[in-house]
């Protein structure tokens, strides 16, 4: 979209592919999911795995503190420059869906900032099973749920089970203490998402992210070709 | 003008980062000073006929066509917490992107090229008006139904306060939002050396202190 977009003009105004210099920008994918999933966990595991071969930072939308970016810079996963907070106002669906000024703001001071950058991951804070990201701010979604939360959620579904471009069920390690049915989960997983991916990690271990970080090499792959 | 137009724009949904703002209600909750329907009528009084009364003059000063550059040294002036600057700056620049979405303009674009990380918010939203094809009055009404309008959202959510208790808060604020709106618009047709300088201490004070909290619902 190009509306009121102008080339010596200093920010475009929507989810434009170009920047105002005409370079390609970031591919920006969303982290979604239920407090407490594995959002923050799998960021960091795609960063580690992912940071020596991509030029990647990192938006986190905290609920009310800087916890998600504090954990990120405290593990060291990348340079603090390369992370930013955005404040959501207690309402992270707000920010990422209704109102996507202030993340489209922070990625465009990260590529401005610490740029040429191949890759954008924008986390949302823990939310509901209704919330999602508007395709003005990101160009993919992955839904994090974990066993634990309960293996009837695929089931029940909701736009960010049904929609997400990647769903993944995190913490497997945990299904046998909480009586969770991964096949079940599965089998419902498929029922909802009419063929869309779902990958079954648990961060536990260092490879624990693989399937997610190749779903991530593929996008890029094709957003760069 | 169009009415519609303004609708549009003073609509609470309308994406220029304002949600994830207070207006100060969210440190005079912490500290006691607004606690129910009242306390929030006060609160939001006080609010519009300070710092209101300034933001409503400069939007109708930018609707009405006076320099947006002069009127953003205007706004700094008026405007001693650092913490305030920073944040009317950054939701300007949110307002200058929604702006440049929905009603482009030389003017916007022109003002976004001086002020890349932001103008005063005011001032912005002046200018939007105007690319609306609306008028100081309207502006003037826009910014100052906002400076209450920002608080009892917030107030909603800090204290589960109940919402048809805070929407009546707005409701009997109408008339003297409508004078004070009245008032900015005159202003601005003297000239940017009439502008109103009207400021809150407290409000000043306790943004400075609300931006050092560790741990906080709102970015102000
Ligand atoms: N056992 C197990 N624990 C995990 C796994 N992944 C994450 N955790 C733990 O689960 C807790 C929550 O993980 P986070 O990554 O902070 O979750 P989040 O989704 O970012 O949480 P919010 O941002 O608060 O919504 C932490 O204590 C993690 O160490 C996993 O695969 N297995
Ligand atoms: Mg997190």
């Amino acid at each position: 979209m190009h509306l009121g977009h102008t080339h010596d003009g200093p920010a475009a105004v929507s989810a434009d592919a170009t920047r105002p210099d005409g370079t390609r920008r970031a591919l920006r994918i969303g982290l979604g999911g239920p407090v407490g999933s594995g959002k923050t966990a799998t960021v960091a595991a795609l960063c580690r795995e992912l940071r020596d071969r991509l030029s990647i930072a990192v938006v986190t939308n905290d609920i009310y503190t800087r916890e998600d970016a504090d954990f990120l810079l405290n593990n060291a996963v990348l340079p603090p420059e390369r992370i930013q907070a955005v404040e959501t106002g207690a309402c992270p669906h707000t920010a990422i869906r209704d109102d996507i000024s202030a993340n489209l703001e922070a990625v465009e001071d990260l590529e401005d900032a610490v740029g040429p950058l191949d890759l954008i991951l924008v986390e949302s804070g823990g939310d509901n099973l209704t919330a999602t990201f508007s395709k003005g701010l990101v160009d993919a979604q992955i839904f994090v749920i974990d066993v634990a939360g309960g293996d009837d959620i695929p089931r029940k579904g909701g736009p960010g089970v049904t929609t997400a471009d990647l769903l993944v069920v995190n913490k497997t390690d945990l299904a046998p203490y909480v009586g969770s049915d991964l096949e079940r989960m599965a089998l419902d997983a498929e029922k909802q998402r009419g063929g869309l991916p779902v990958a079954f990690t648990s961060l536990t271990s260092a490879e624990g992210v693989g399937p997610v970080a190749d779903w991530v090499r593929a996008r890029l792959a094709a957003w760069t070709a | 003008m169009s009415r519609a137009a303004l609708l549009v724009l003073a609509d609470g949904r309308f994406p220029a980062g304002g949600h994830a703002h207070s207006g100060g209600a969210e440190p005079a909750v912490a500290e006691g000073r607004v606690h129910d329907a009242d306390s929030l009528a006060d609160f939001c009084r006080g609010r519009l006929h300070t710092a209101g009364l300034t933001a409503a003059a400069l939007a109708a000063a930018a609707a009405h066509g006076l320099d947006p550059l002069a009127l953003d040294a205007a706004a700094d002036a008026r405007t001693p917490s650092p913490a305030l600057r920073a944040t009317a700056r950054r939701l300007g620049r949110q307002m200058m992107r929604a702006a440049r979405a929905t009603w482009p303009s030389p003017e916007l674009d022109a003002l976004a090229a001086a002020r890349p990380r932001g103008a005063h918010q005011p001032v912005v939203l002046g200018l939007t008006a105007r690319s609306a094809g609306l008028g100081p009055e309207d502006a003037a009404h826009c910014a100052a139904y906002e400076t209450v309008s920002g608080p009892a959202t917030a107030v909603v959510r800090l204290l589960s306060l109940d919402p048809y208790h805070a929407t009546a808060v707005l409701a009997r604020l109408a008339p003297e939002t409508d004078r004070v709106a009245q008032a900015a618009a005159e202003a601005a047709r003297r000239g940017i050396d009439a502008l109103p300088a009207a400021s809150a201490p407290l409000l000043d004070i306790t943004a400075e202190a609300h931006a050092a909290w560790p741990v906080r619902l709102f970015a102000s």
